[in-house]
């Protein structure tokens, strides 16, 4: 399970404030999006972050501007880290016209190919060999550039993740499978879905180094990510890492039983080790920022998250005629019914 | 026999019930299906009557399960495969086409595959562009299958019942919107609604409205418009897309002169036009007006409600086709 946190910090005092910002930033949006949705004001499937920000904010933080990164539909962490305008991710989950998508793809579909960040997928699993065409797109060019491919324990049972690994295996692509561990896969748990639950040992079969980390520690995480992207980066080989974090929200925000899968105090017990709170106490134990500055930032961000759903509230929905925009490139699809 | 007023997603799982009752072989296998008591509840309550094997929370891994039930079938168990989403079935479609629809074939009927594999079908409310496929004109298209769509919940009941019980491959679609849908269920062991039977559920003497699933209701509600202005649709609920009942369709349109078939599907070669064509086949001397089509827009599902809306056939659309075919 998670390991300690390093008793060495090696962060300076700003970059801890940086990581601290962004975790928190991640939070607030996230618990703005579930708002957002009670409200009538997003539909379809949305699924937050919350609780699991430490394994986003540590992983992105290593990567250079040039790596690919690429998940599942829990992805607005990975759209606002990789430096999507968060007004625009908000209008997305919105159906604005002003959203990464124009409003068409929502929640599950955010991407942001300029900062190489490509989605957002809906398909449990579908994403994942993607990723690895971008580790081949990027190895055939003969550049040195790293895929980060996400996808949850759920989807670790996909067959496709299987044939993936074979390829990533046999060619030697650049890709970090990370799975997210979040033990559970909607309303299943890690138990009932999985014959073998150390879900790292999946890359044994396919010669690619594995291991299985702590996701809530965003110190520890770093620290494995800088090794592990560096490996991948100067051997131009694959690696597949296990991270344990917890969702402490539901599945999505239309998850409205949790009691049908875990207790109360599971989720308690888990809170404890509440990515956030790990760092805040760090922070404070380093005397990187008082207590009243903690706070003063709460209220910075909750502000800040504030303004950007008003923004994003402000936009307009999309014009009718855009239905028929970007089906293809180069020509049009017969229209009406 | 008694007569119940249920939902159509309790018709659903009463006909489970019955079927699993009824016949120790039957058995649920599906993701979230048990203990979560599935996404869309219809399985709601199954897991605690039945018990582990009989209600199989399965990873999520859609072309081996559908494999795997299918290997059960063919050494005599019944199994129902519920898809999460019938959007998810695409992962399995070389199970179900390649392999559970050519068993019977290639084995030259030593084996056959009992098996249904039931899943709500089509958009629902802003799911987007990888969640929202009406799957059921895709396989309609494949020998060796059966594909059925009620709209109601009698006829949902009635024919997973009949589905159960079939030895062949069996595709149900519910459209995720009628889940909440009420009507009077006749519940009874053996009410069985048969396949390959079509049903007029609202008489009228001026156009045919020909669609199934929710479509069938968009046709009532326009057929509802129009009566209003004096014209008379009747509305055919075509119920069972494989084998399809084109007797009574013919009939309606023999009696009406005109046809607009509506499909929720894309528009450009879904399965309304497999029933466009044959009407235009068959009924060529009866028809005062060419056969009309409504069907989806032809584009992945958008997010954004506004334009989402657009792309789902409702009452007007089908009133314009109305009006194009002279009325
Ligand atoms: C092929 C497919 N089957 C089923 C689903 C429905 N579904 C969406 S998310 C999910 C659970 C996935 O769990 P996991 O991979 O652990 O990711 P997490 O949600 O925990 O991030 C399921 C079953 C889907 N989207 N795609
Ligand atoms: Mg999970």
């Amino acid at each position: 399970m998670a390991q300690p946190a390093e008793l060495t910090i090696e962060e300076s005092p700003a970059v801890l404030e940086e990581l601290y910002r962004q975790m928190l930033f991640i939070r607030h949006f996230e618990e703005k999006c579930n708002q957002v949705y009670r409200m009538g004001k997003a539909g379809g499937y949305l699924h937050v972050y919350i609780g699991m920000e430490a394994t986003a904010v540590g992983w992105l933080s290593m990567l250079r501007k040039d790596d690919y990164v690429i998940t599942a539909y829990r992805d607005h962490a990975q759209a606002l880290l990789m430096g999507d305008d968060p007004v625009a991710v908000m209008a997305e989950i919105m159906g604005r016209r002003g959203g990464t998508s124009r409003g068409k793809g929502g929640s599950m579909h955010l991407y942001d190919i300029k900062n190489n960040f490509f989605g957002g997928w809906g398909i449990v699993g579908g994403h994942i060999p993607l990723g690895a065409g971008l580790a081949f797109g990027s190895k055939y060019k003969g550049e040195d550039r790293v895929t980060l491919n996400f996808l949850g324990d759920g989807a670790s049972n996909a067959g496709v993740f299987y044939e993936t690994l074979n390829m990533a295996g046999l060619w030697d692509l650049p890709c970090i499978f990370l799975i997210e561990n979040n033990e559970f896969a909607m309303g299943t748990r890690l138990e009932y879905h999985a014959a073998n639950v150390e879900l790292h040992r999946k890359g044994y079969p396919f010669g690619i180094r594995h291991e299985r980390m702590d996701g809530m520690d965003v110190l520890a995480v770093r620290k494995a990510a800088r090794r592990i992207i560096d490996y991948v980066r100067t051997e131009q080989r694959p690696y597949l890492v296990e991270v344990m974090n917890y969702r402490f929200a539901g599945h999505g925000a239309a998850d409205n039983d949790q009691s049908l899968y875990r207790t109360p105090d599971e989720v308690e017990a888990a809170k404890a080790r509440d990515p956030i709170r790990l760092l805040e106490r760090v922070i404070l134990d380093q005397g990187v920022l008082t207590q009243e500055q903690i706070e003063a930032i709460h209220a910075e961000i909750e502000d800040q998250v504030q303004d950007i759903y008003e923004k994003a509230d402000a936009m307009p929905f999309p014009d009718p005629e855009e239905v028929y925009d970007n089906v293809y490139t180069d020509m049009e699809v017969e229209k009406g019914h | 026999m008694a007569i119940k007023e249920m939902t159509y997603r309790e018709a659903v799982r009463q006909a489970m019930v019955d079927e699993m009752e009824r016949d120790p072989n039957v058995f649920l296998m599906g993701e979230d299906i048990g203990r979560y008591q599935g996404t869309f509840r219809v399985t709601q309550g199954l897991f605690n009557q039945f018990k582990q094997v009989r209600v199989l929370d399965t990873p999520i891994t859609e072309p081996g399960i559908v494999g795997l039930a299918t290997g059960a079938a063919m050494v005599g168990l019944r199994p129902i495969v519920e898809m999460m989403t019938m959007s998810f079935s695409i992962l399995a479609l070389d199970q179900i086409i390649n392999h559970s629809a050519k068993v019977h074939y290639m084995t030259a009927g030593q084996a056959c595959v009992p098996l249904v594999i039931r899943g709500p079908g089509g958009a629902a409310n802003q799911l987007s562009a990888q969640h929202s496929h009406s799957m059921e004109g895709w396989y309609a298209h494949v020998p060796g299958l059966k594909v059925v769509a009620p709209a109601f919940p009698a006829d949902a009941y009635g024919m997973l019942k009949t589905a159960v019980r079939d030895d062949n491959p069996v595709i149900f679609t519910e459209h995720p919107t009628l889940y909440g849908v009420k009507g009077e269920v006749p519940v009874d062991m053996d009410y069985l609604v048969p396949f390959g039977k079509a049903n007029i559920v609202r008489q009228g003497s001026d156009i045919s409205l020909i669609a199934y699933s929710k479509m069938v209701h968009v046709c009532l509600e326009a057929a509802e418009k129009l009566a209003g202005e004096g014209i008379q649709a009747e509305v055919v609920d075509v119920r069972s897309l494989l084998p399809l009942d084109v007797e009574t369709i013919y009939a309606s349109v023999r009696r009406t002169h005109r046809a607009v078939v509506v499909y929720e599907d894309w528009r450009s070669g879904g399965f309304g036009a497999e029933i466009a064509a044959r009407i235009g086949e068959d009924c060529f001397d009866d028809l005062d007006a060419p056969v009309g089509r409504v069907g989806g827009l032809n584009v992945p599902m958008p997010y954004a409600r506004v334009l989402e809306l657009q792309c789902i056939p409702n009452a007007d659309d089908v009133i314009a086709a109305v009006r194009k075919a002279g009325l």
